[in-house]
């Protein structure tokens, strides 16, 4: 046993291919470009099989890790997707977009002495081959129920709930504000991250189950939940993610040039304005970029502005590498494009010419003082150090709230005080009657794989409703 | 589909009405608030306030000036043509009060926004007197309509082809000295609303505009809406589209508004220049 593990251990990680940095620095193509058959299978076999796996304990909803990646060594990549499915209904978005080195692969044992296994990369392949070579065929679905539900919200979370619900029988209307459904997985992840024929596809899945889908329905104006109810749905999932973005408050923050990431990214990814002007919608294209922030969204802007053709794009972040939140491929890939790092770095004050456009930015040094709250060292700032940085597009990515559109309009949902909707964390349940809720309007801006878990969460008790009572 | 019922051209052709097909907007849209529309796939999200709606046939009404690519992509659309999308009904609607005497101001595109609200003033008891103006007797629209919705109307053009010869501040200042007016609610051009704010701020006259920032969702979801009003940061969409007229930054609007303008101005090129192509 100890034997085989060291042996299998020992064997480097397949890496997936990629495209050369300076080729996809300037297109839109996704950058891994995902593993053959063989590959997968090379990978795979460097599973130990634990039995205790940490990997399981690491996943949100515990995924059968080692169970699928056995059926992947053993070729049947039917069986692999199906286990899959059984805990994750969305695995094609996952496997790229999960941050898997602080979950699964952050647990892998493999990865004590070396790379841990590419969990991820697997997942991702699984579905893949499902998308490209399986039977598509549908899951079996529960004789009907006669019971109505309204999901409010495609994104990750609103697109679990009416999977599991429309399979047990119920009919299953989603709401979307858009006029498009995927929800972040639309507008905010690029093309180059998360190809939108993959999402589109999974759309396409549900439609093709039956879920009927309602773009353009703004739940708390185009109809509000009490009208939901008295058009007859006897339950509704809230799940309308984290919509409201954070600005630095810091003078000059309405000149021309200075964008919310949310509003960069939507004209970039949902509007495709990348192709403009075969596209109507216009997206500032920068020489000298600027992106404020170090998650994922702002390494998505910061990617996006050098496809667009900027000269030179700076993350600015006011903390140290370690605290970055990115995903670590995502730091590596932008790093890799050219993208440069300013970090410990704060901006004070934007700079603007007579026509209210920016020229640049003021900012200061910060070193790195006690911890804080969150039990990051809080960062202080170097009296004296003020510097400018010339730019002409500045991306704001520090952060989104709970955007009150839905849930000002509904005084009977209880909110903490951020305007996060409360909810049982187990079940899902809200303070209104028949309404549940998850994702990130629940727990503020997180990530995919939460959002899904607690849509399938969710599911549960409300099919527990829906055929048992509240 | 969002059909297209009725199409008029007002305006000599400038100005384009559109009713259209939107009856669950139509059931819960109030004077004041706005839509969304997208002509089709490829379109630009473009907000309109609405200038009528019709809760029993299900229908809204939108009145746009054409001025670059996405509105000549909308004039280009006929009665039982479709708008992809239209979304609505979004911000806030006006708030209708009985205060006594008031003063509605209207330019350009604007009068049509500002019709259902003057109606919705005189229908709660107000007396309303109501000031329209175009740069010419031609580009003048809704005369008749805004007669009806109002207890006195005053036009003005610009090159005085028909009534007052001026701007419409000018006729505001002689109704404000007149005394007694409660409230002026004014809609059209930036500078118009800027010039009527700067008046009525003088005689100390409460002062509503509606303001059309560049927009994308709508929801509140990117602040590319933003607006300085009272010094504080405020998005159009949801906290408006209507604010105090004595607290709104004006110049930043207008060079907000002219953030894309020359992208925009490629963008027509381009749309012209295939369709004449498509045409010969
Ligand atoms: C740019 C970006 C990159 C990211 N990268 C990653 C990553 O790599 N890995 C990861 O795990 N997570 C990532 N995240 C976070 C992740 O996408 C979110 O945590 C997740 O999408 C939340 O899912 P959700 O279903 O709660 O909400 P969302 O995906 O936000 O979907 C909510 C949907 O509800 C709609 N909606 C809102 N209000 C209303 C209303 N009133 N009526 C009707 N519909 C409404 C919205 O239009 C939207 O479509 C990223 C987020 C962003 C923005
Ligand atoms: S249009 Fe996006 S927030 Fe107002």
């Amino acid at each position: 046993m100890a034997i085989t593990a060291e042996k299998k251990g020992q064997k480097g990680r397949v890496p997936m291919p990629e495209q050369e940095p300076k080729v996809r620095a300037r297109n839109f193509l996704e950058v891994p470009t995902g593993y053959t058959v063989k590959m997968a299978q090379e990978e795979a076999a460097r599973c130990l099989q634990c039995k205790k796996p940490g990997c399981v304990a690491g996943c949100p909803v515990g995924v059968d890790i080692p169970g699928f990646i056995e059926l992947i060594a053993q070729g049947d990549m039917t069986g692999a997707i199906r286990n899959l499915w059984s805990k994750n209904a969305l695995p094609a978005v996952c496997g790229r977009v999960c941050p898997q080195e602080v979950q699964c692969e952050g647990k892998c044992i493999v990865g004590k002495k070396g790379e841990p296994v590419a969990i991820g990369n697997l997942e991702r392949f699984c579905a893949d081959y499902e998308r490209e070579n399986g039977s598509g065929e549908l899951p079996p679905k529960a004789s009907p129920t006669g019971k109505k539900v309204a999901v409010v919200g495609s994104g990750p979370s609103g697109l679990t709930v009416a999977g599991d619900l429309i399979v047990k029988g119920h009919d299953v209307t989603i709401y979307e504000a858009f006029h498009k459904p995927g929800g972040v997985l639309v507008y905010g992840i690029p093309e180059f991250r998360l190809p939108k024929a993959i999402v589109a596809q999974e759309v396409n899945f549900l439609a093709r189950l039956g879920v009927s889908i309602q773009c353009n329905a703004v739940v708390g104006r185009t109809v509000s939940l009490d009208e939901l109810f008295e058009e007859g749905y006897d339950a509704i999932y809230v799940g309308v993610g984290a919509g409201l973005p954070r600005f630095m408050n810091i003078p000059g923050e309405n000149l021309v040039g200075i964008l919310s990431a949310n509003e960069y990214l939507t004209r970039a990814n949902l509007m495709k304005a990348y192709k403009y002007p075969e596209v109507d919608t216009p997206i500032p294209i920068g020489k000298n970029v600027v992106v404020l922030g170090a998650g994922n969204v702002a390494m998505d802007s910061a990617r996006t502005a050098m496809r667009l053709g900027a000269e030179s794009v700076k993350i600015v972040y006011r903390r140290s590498r370690e605290e970055m939140p990115a995903r670590k491929a995502e730091i590596h890939h932008a790093e890799e494009e050219g993208i440069e790092l300013f970090l410990l770095t704060n901006p004070t004050r934007y700079l603007g010419n007579d026509r209210g456009r920016l020229t640049g930015m003021e900012c200061l040094r910060m070193e790195l003082g006690e911890p804080d709250d969150s039990g990051r060292r809080r960062p202080v700032a170097v009296k004296g150090s003020e510097f400018e940085l010339a730019c002409d597009l500045c991306i704001v990515a520090v952060g989104s709230g709970a955007n009150p559109l839905l849930t000002s309009e509904t005084p009977d949902m209880q909110l903490n005080r951020w305007g996060n909707v409360v909810a049982n964390p187990r079940t899902g349940k809200t303070t209104k009657k028949g309404v549940w809720a998850g994702g990130d309007i629940v727990t503020g801006a997180a990530t995919v794989i939460l959002a899904m878990g607690a849509g399938r969460d969710a599911a549960d008790s409300m099919h527990d409703y829906l055929t048992l009572g509240w | 589909m969002f059909t297209i019922v009725k199409r008029e051209e007002m305006a000599e052709g400038t100005i384009i009405l559109n009713e259209i097909e939107a009856p669950l907007i139509a059931k819960k849209a109030k004077p004041g608030q706005f839509v969304i529309l997208k002509a089709n796939e490829e379109g630009e999200r473009i907000p309109l306030t609405m200038a009528d709606t019709n809760p029993e046939m299900g229908t809204i009404t939108i009145v746009y000036m054409v001025v670059g690519k996405s509105t000549a992509i909308f004039r280009d659309l006929q009665v039982g043509d479709s708008y992809q999308d239209v979304i609505g009904p979004l911000g806030k609607p006006t708030h209708l009060e009985k205060v006594g005497k008031v003063v509605c101001v209207g330019g350009g595109t604007g009068v049509a926004v500002l019709h259902p609200i003057t109606r919705g003033l005189k229908q709660v008891g107000n007396e309303v007197i109501c000031i329209i103006g175009a740069r010419n007797k031609g580009l003048l629209i809704l005369e008749e309509q805004m007669h009806t919705a109002s207890h006195d109307l005053r036009v003005c053009t610009d090159d005085g082809s028909y009534g007052h010869h001026g701007f419409v501040t000018e006729v505001l200042k002689e109704v404000l000295q007149s005394g007694d007016i409660r409230l002026v609610v004014a809609i059209g051009p930036v500078p118009m609303m800027k010039a009527v704010s700067n008046l009525t701020k003088e005689y100390n006259v409460a002062t509503m505009v509606s303001l059309n920032p560049i927009m994308v969702d709508g929801t509140g979801m990117c602040g590319g809406c933003r607006v300085t009003v009272g010094g504080e940061t405020k998005f159009a969409c949801v906290d408006g589209p209507e604010f105090d007229g004595h607290q709104v930054d004006y110049d930043e609007l207008i060079l907000r508004l002219r953030a894309y303008q020359e992208d925009e101005r490629k963008s027509h090129e381009h749309y012209c220049n295939i369709r004449d192509a498509v045409k010969s």
